[in-house]
């Protein structure tokens, strides 16, 4: 502009030292920042630890899910649940070789000969942070808590609706009755108390413990600190009655995004990095080959099923939904089953990630896992299937396209969950698949799959439930008493189904208290669902999780030959990880902070310079 | 920050598409003005009063649209007994008729009861004063640094229109303002989170803090990890400051008055600094405030991919329940800043231009 080189004359004396000013403050803040750089690396290697000045071991996990309470009788999330386990012992707790139970704060116990009563022999050594004894009468109180105060029994309040009374008649000794024989006696999965501190608790509803700190228990860990959507800090219980952890402290820190997740782990700001609920095949390649990172791809506890609709109907007889009649034809789900290719599943979808499905329970859980056997299993032939439908009467017309027996030829909705890469994927690949058998199909992606399935309006949808060591839960949701028990209600079933066989053989279980005889009862059970055809497992994705290797040095999966770390049914990993002797943890973060944050400030100092300089020679010339 | 005396020719052209009334300016007793503009502050803030009011309405039918069950949700996937869900509902309230729930909830909102998540079983209130810090900072700072920035580079480009400086500026600040910010969040923790090559992570890759901290360590703690984010907000914001200041300021600069000032004498920097710029400044300054009300209501995709504690997590939280009382809450608080923001903006304009408001 013109108006520059009006003043150009007057403006060249004061332009100079500016500019040199300039020059100089930009070449200070690039030197600083240089500097800093310099420093940074060779103080702070690859890990980067907060705690590290002290000689503390910190052990940080990165979690996708925020903590929804601290409270053992409100928490539901997986997080908060896995986090309570280390703060309150169980009953009994589950062997991390094969999940058989173990002692936890009862140390023996035994039915009585009517299967009513049982009696568990409460340990002497365990203590709660505080120095006082744990004793029967927590656990007494604890249930009773559970059984009569409906706030309280929120999260737990399942594990006692079969309790008739629960007494504590020494401090060793805790007597409950029950009502109804109940195998699940060694699976009571209920954080105990200490009633001395809870007693003084109005409200359950309100109560999320998280106010005052340390929270008082007698796990492995002890609850430290708390910032709601960012971290939870447990320090190591050195009393623990089964041994100190070697960690000094465990933090869970809350990532939103879990490829920042990842990037921590690569900076080594995270330990442990489990995904949501395992990391992607993309994440997991990317990490596989770097230094100081173990993958751990394991054996999962999900499965992945195909479930398909029995016809909805309510406990009190009455059908509802509109689910495809000609699915009621055994043949006609076999076909739809055997024309599923596992194996392309496998590979094309999970990328390695998973095992190809056969019984109902995953084969981590060795004492219940079933398989079909030759004649029994549905392999992946799409003549034979063919050949079903064609006996079945769903014959072929001129288009190619199977006919029903209205003359309509046979198209199947499908539900899939819109948030499940997974479910897309292979609702793809039914498709095509079953396209070539002459079915056709739609896929119905959803955000809310859970309206359209619960009214029973669907012919087939993805399903899956991770299972816990006992498997009772996800055998009584294909009970008939786990039917609505009207349309208009909800109930615990998950696909409607209700067999009469399938039914005396839970029954039969429930009341079984020999371990193997009950594993032989749940296997009939499997084979029944099996052949029933109306829920079969495609897939058991693995647990797909990531740990620095210079920062754990070992720590236990679940199962013990291999399984996961986060999520176990115990606090296994935790509690026995191993610290890596790293001697490199000398408060280099600290030094990384202040001089990030000189350079900072240096650079800001110049810039501030800078414009005062300016300022000052406009004054010069003003008019 | 009156705009120094633009005279009767100048009030002729109408600047930041404002509606001038033709005429002189500025006239009569000075108690008539503040009568006037009390009856017009009054006016607006009638106005903001019944878009709350509106919006706590909106809000409640608004999310009971949403498909899903909140109790099913929350017991999905859980050994539960028909007796407990119905404890449930009762809990939530929602065993009562649609009215019901209605009136309960706009009676206790009028006595600043939010009422209780279901998931987090605290006050929706506790909540957001739990969170709203957390977004404030972030934000906050963000704010005043790309609209400072916007603002210094906007009249820097308009002043040298045309040349290589302004060509750079725009052209840069149009790429980062049309850059997603989660990708541009995440490359930023890639690179100065994680460190690339010989740039060094000198930065945390989430989170507000560390943890274990106290006092000065603690403040110092919190700034190393609002660096980050703070660098993508700006990034990404300064664009839409910087575009309009300069446009608003190019509209200036043909202005008659300039010339004047020009004839005078006085030096170049001064007639852009004292004279162009206030009165360019009018657009920027609407924007300012309707972004202010902006940032209140978490900017969520950067906090998402810097796990930092703040609304906008909070609320995508509340939502995949849905949470109703919180969700309803946190509606009512991001549509209010928006509300009140936009009628501070309004009460502000006319003490900047007093053609306005009148």
């Amino acid at each position: 502009m013109s108006t520059q080189d009006q003043h150009g004359t007057r403006r060249s004396h004061p332009r100079r030292p500016r500019s040199h000013t300039a020059r100089l403050v930009a070449a200070a803040g690039a030197a600083a920042l240089t500097f800093s750089a310099g420093l940074a690396t060779p103080l702070n290697p690859a890990p980067q630890r907060a705690e590290a000045a002290q000689g503390k071991k910190t052990l940080t996990v990165a979690v996708a899910q925020s903590v929804d309470s601290l409270s053992p009788f409100l928490a539901v999330r997986l997080v908060s649940t896995s986090i309570l386990r280390l703060t309150y012992e169980y009953l009994t707790d589950y062997d991390p070789g094969d999940a058989h139970p173990v002692p936890g704060l009862a140390t023996a116990w035994q039915p009585s000969p009517d299967k009513l009563t049982w009696t568990y022999t409460i340990r002497s050594d365990a203590k709660w942070s505080d120095g006082q004894k744990v004793t029967a009468e927590d656990a007494a109180w604890t249930f009773n808590k559970l059984m009569t105060d409906e706030a309280a029994a929120t999260a737990n309040g399942s594990f006692v609706t079969n309790f008739r009374k629960v007494t504590a008649p020494s401090p060793t000794k805790l007597v409950v009755e029950l009502k109804k024989p109940q195998a699940t006696m060694t699976a009571l999965d209920v954080p105990i108390v200490p009633e001395h501190i809870w007693k003084d608790v109005k409200d359950f509803s309100k109560f999320n413990n998280d106010k005052s700190f340390p929270v008082v228990g007698d796990g492995p860990f002890v609850l430290s600190d708390y910032k709601a959507d960012s971290y939870v800090r447990l320090k190591a219980n050195k009393n623990f009655w089964r041994g100190a952890p070697k960690f000094d402290e465990l933090v869970f820190k809350y990532y939103k995004d879990q490829d920042a997740a990842v990037a921590a782990l690569r900076k080594g700001e995270v330990s442990f990095v489990a995904g949501a609920p395992a990391l992607t095949p993309a994440q997991a390649a990317s990490l596989k080959g770097q230094q100081d990172i173990r993958v751990n791809d394991a054996p999962g506890r999900r499965f992945y099923a195909l479930a398909t609709n029995p016809g909805a109907q309510a406990k009190n007889g009455k059908k509802f939904g509109d689910g495809d009649p000609s699915l009621l034809d055994q043949r006609v789900r076999h076909a739809l089953f055997m024309a599923v290719d596992r194996k392309t599943i496998i590979d094309k979808v999970f990328q390695g990630h998973a095992v190809e499905g056969q019984g109902y329970i995953p084969p981590r859980f060795s004492t219940y896992f079933w398989k079909p056997s030759a004649n029994q299993e549905l392999t992946y032939d799409p003549a034979k299937a063919a050949q079903l439908l064609d006996q079945a009467g769903y014959k072929k017309n001129a288009d190619g396209k199977r006919v029903g027996k209205d003359g309509k030829p046979l198209n199947y909705r499908v539900l899939c969950h819109a948030t499940d890469p997974n479910d897309k994927a292979v609702g793809q690949y039914l498709k095509e698949w079953w396209a070539k058998l002459g079915v056709g199909m739609t896929l119905d992606c959803l955000d809310n799959v859970t309206d359209p399935w619960l009214a029973g309006k669907y012919d087939l949808a993805f399903d899956g439930w991770s299972v816990n060591p006992d498997p009772d839960f996800v055998l009584s949701i294909h009970t008939c008493a786990a039917l609505p028990a009207t349309p208009k209600d909800t109930g615990q079933t998950d696909n409607f189904i209700c067999d009469k066989t399938y039914d005396e053989l839970y029954a039969k279980q429930l009341a079984e208290y020999d371990s193997a005889k009950r594993a032989d009862i749940v296997k009939q059970m499997e084979s029944r669902l099996y052949d029933l055809g109306y829920m079969n497992v495609m897939a058991y994705p693995n647990a797909v999780e990531a740990y620095r290797t210079d920062q754990i040095k070992s720590i236990e999966t679940m199962p013990k030959a291999a399984g996961n770390i986060y999520g176990q049914d115990g606090y296994w990993s935790w509690w026995s990880a191993v610290p890596a002797d790293s001697g490199s943890s000398s408060g280099g973060s600290s030094t990384g902070v202040v001089v990030g944050v000189v350079a900072g400030v240096v650079v800001l100092a110049g810039a501030g310079l800078l414009f005062a300089r300016r300022r000052r020679a406009t004054a010069d010339d003003r008019e | 920050m009156q705009p120094t005396a633009p005279d009767a020719a100048s009030a002729a052209v109408d600047k930041a598409a404002v509606p001038v009334p033709a005429g002189p300016a500025v006239r009569g007793p000075r108690a008539r003005t503040t009568t006037a503009y009390l009856r017009y502050g009054a006016g607006k803030a009638g106005g903001a009063a019944v878009s709350l009011l509106a919006v706590l309405v909106t809000g409640f039918f608004l999310f009971r649209l949403i498909p899903g069950d909140p109790v099913k949700t929350m017991t999905g996937g859980r050994p539960i007994s028909a007796e407990q869900l119905a404890a449930y509902r009762r809990e939530f309230g929602l065993d009562l008729p649609v009215w019901r729930q209605f009136t309960d909830y706009c009676g206790k909102a009028l006595t600043g009861d939010l009422g209780t998540s279901y998931q987090f079983r605290t006050p929706v209130v506790d909540k957001i004063g739990e969170a709203l810090p957390n977004t404030l900072l972030l934000t906050g700072t963000a704010f005043v640094l790309y609209t400072a920035l916007g603002m210094f580079l906007g009249t820097r480009s308009a002043w040298r229109h045309g040349k290589i400086g302004d060509k750079l500026n725009t052209g840069l600040a149009l790429t980062l303002y049309s850059v997603p910010s989660f990708w541009l969040g995440l490359l930023v923790i890639i690179v100065f989170g994680v460190g690339l090559g010989p740039v060094p992570g000198l930065f945390p890759t989430g989170g507000m803090e560390s943890g274990g901290k106290e006092g000065f360590a603690y403040v110092l703690d919190v700034a190393h990890h609002l660096v980050l984010p703070v660098l993508t907000l700006v990034a990404v914001e300064y664009g839409q400051t910087l575009l309009v200041t300069r446009s608003a300021l190019l509209d200036e600069m043909g202005s008659d008055y300039l010339t004047t000032a020009r004839a005078k004498g006085l030096k170049d920097d001064l007639v852009r600094r004292r004279h162009a710029v206030p009165n360019a400044l009018l657009p920027t300054v609407t924007l300012v405030f309707v972004n202010l009300g902006r940032t209140v209501a978490g900017v969520i995709l950067v906090e998402t991919v810097f796990s930092w504690p703040g609304l906008g997590g909070l609320f995508y939280q509340a939502l995949s329940v849905p949470d109703l009382p919180l969700v309803q809450g946190l509606f009512l608080f991001f549509a209010s800043a928006v509300i009140v923001m936009n009628t501070l903006a309004d009460l502000v304009y006319p003490l900047l231009d007093p053609r306005v408001g009148r």
